[in-house]
């Protein structure tokens, strides 16, 4: 069965090639992913990303329920329309998907991936048992990401042609900060996203998708693929579910330890335990990390190749695999994510039957245009 | 699709060549293939005054999706190659019939390009895919 969200007909009117996404039929560009890339850290691109799943709680117990279902604390949600990410765990500590919640007037907001969207609502489910708290996926709730330096002065300007209160809805999305969303009648609209560039992230009902779509288009806004979207992120040094961690991978070996809030300590949190046996782990050297990778000569790192990775003594450390790879358009050389030993500071890939050295940096390659890494 | 054109000849894995007046043949892959491929990236060319055989891996291209293997439709001696592409490889992708060629070979055996798809021929074959 192939799903289609209410834009397939205007993906194909721009032009766009299709491919299945997880059951999907998803435009993986609209011509040239290299130009899509750069008019989003240039100027302003949208995505739609329709097919990822909103999942709203709400009741009397919802703060409890998400506190023990999620490693990070929602508690620090101290407003409504604040954001924070966060891996949902198993008892064993792995992850079994990342996300985005939101703190909303009636509740919270979810917005999971795709691909797990089965495994994520069976698990939330099964979760509520003992909370006074309703799960309810919204199917019927798109999203357009809308993402690049002029990405919100864009979308503010054609908020009137979507038969919308422009100017106040401008001041409000425009006064947001970072992480930080509003509600705005059936349309919440949140300084979110992954791409490691200035924009926002538009959920509303997927009949009014369209319009918005066509407005932002004949506002200067490009469509922007699913293709593009993978290489902004791992520019932005972001991971993708699936690829750089899963149920098999502690966050600790994924570079998601920022999004565990060990405090309090009296929070129990389903995966804790293993959590805290994981770091321990980590602390001696046996769980290993995630690292970014720099390739500066010809070539291409893609996911799957193994690495030989080597400690600051010259000795070797064993092998490690790059979980994401890529072209980066934007530094105009490759980059990648790779799970490596603790202590590993040189490493080389099997490119093509060489042994090729490549340069471990922090896993953040790219923000607002810049590159960031030494 | 655009047009392929009919004074080239195609292997299956999406090669052209087409023979020149001098009589030395031109190589490069098809619309089709670059367009299975996305942006490409990085080109690698077969040395100058190679001898390769047909059905050989000459070159590689670098895509932001895969790296794929060119292989050489014909048996021959490389004589030159296309040094703009290591600078602009995205002229495969817009000119793959053109500015996008990879590299020229002395035909060894001419016989073999009547073992290689014509235009209407490899059509069929893209059809197919």
């Amino acid at each position: 069965m192939t799903n289609r969200t209410s834009l397939y007909q205007n993906h194909l009117d721009a032009g766009a090639k299709m491919v299945d996404f997880s059951g999907w039929e998803m435009p993986i560009n609209y011509g040239s992913q290299i130009e899509e890339h750069t008019q989003v850290r240039t100027a302003a691109g949208v995505f739609d990303v329709s097919h990822m799943t909103v999942v709203d709680v709400s009741g009397a117990d919802a703060e409890a329920y998400l506190r023990y279902l999620l490693a990070n604390d929602v508690a620090r949600l101290d407003e409504t329309g604040r954001a924070l990410y966060s891996g949902m765990l198993n008892d064993d500590g792995g992850v079994i998907d990342d996300l985005i919640v939101y703190r909303m007037s009636f509740g919270y907001r979810l917005v999971v991936n795709c691909a797990t969207r089965t495994k994520d609502l069976r698990w939330m489910a099964l979760q509520t048992s003992g909370y006074a708290v309703s799960v309810e996926e919204r199917s019927q709730l798109g999203i357009l990401a809308v993402h690049g330096p002029e990405s919100i002065e864009r979308l503010c300007a054609i908020l009137k042609d979507c038969g919308r209160d422009g100017e106040a809805e401008a001041a409000a999305i425009s006064a947001l900060g970072n992480f930080r969303g509003v509600e705005l009648d059936d349309w919440f609209v949140a300084r979110t996203g992954y791409t490691g560039e200035k924009g926002v992230e538009v959920i509303l009902p997927v009949d009014q998708a369209p319009q918005l779509w066509e407005a932002l288009l004949a506002g200067g806004v490009k469509p922007i693929g699913l293709g593009a979207r993978d290489t902004l992120r791992l520019e932005a040094g972001m991971n993708l579910y699936g690829h750089d961690m899963d149920e098999s991978v502690s966050p600790l070996s994924a570079n998601m330890g920022f999004s565990i809030a060990w405090e309090p300590t009296t929070r129990d949190f389903i995966g804790r335990a293993a959590l805290i046996a994981q770091r321990a782990e980590q602390e001696e050297g046996r769980l290993p990390l995630l690292t970014g990778l720099v390739l500066e000569q010809r070539g291409v790192l893609r996911e799957g190749q193994q690495l030989a990775c080597t400690a600051a003594d010259g000795s070797e450390l064993g092998s490690g695999v790059i979980t994401s790879g890529t072209f980066s358009p934007t530094l105009k050389h490759s980059i990648a994510l790779a799970r490596v030993p603790v202590g590993t500071v040189g490493a080389a890939v099997d490119l093509r039957g060489t042994a090729t050295p490549v340069r471990l940096v922090k896993p953040n390659f790219v923000r607002f245009g810049k590159k960031v890494f030494e | 699709m655009s047009t392929i054109p009919d004074n080239c000849k195609f292997a299956s894995s999406h090669e052209w060549v087409r023979v020149d007046d001098d009589g030395t043949a031109t190589v490069g892959i098809s619309d089709h293939a670059q367009d299975a491929l996305g942006d490409i990236v990085f080109v690698d060319l077969p040395e100058i005054g190679a001898t390769v055989h047909a059905k050989d891996e000459v070159a590689v291209v670098e895509s932001v999706k895969a790296a794929s293997d060119v292989y050489s439709p014909v048996s021959g001696e490389i004589i030159a190659i296309n040094e703009e592409l290591l600078d602009a490889p995205e002229t495969v992708n817009s000119v793959p019939y053109d500015g996008g060629w990879f590299f020229k070979i002395r035909l060894e055996d001419s016989a073999e390009l009547d073992e290689l798809l014509d235009a209407e021929a490899y059509a069929e074959l893209c059809e197919g895919e």
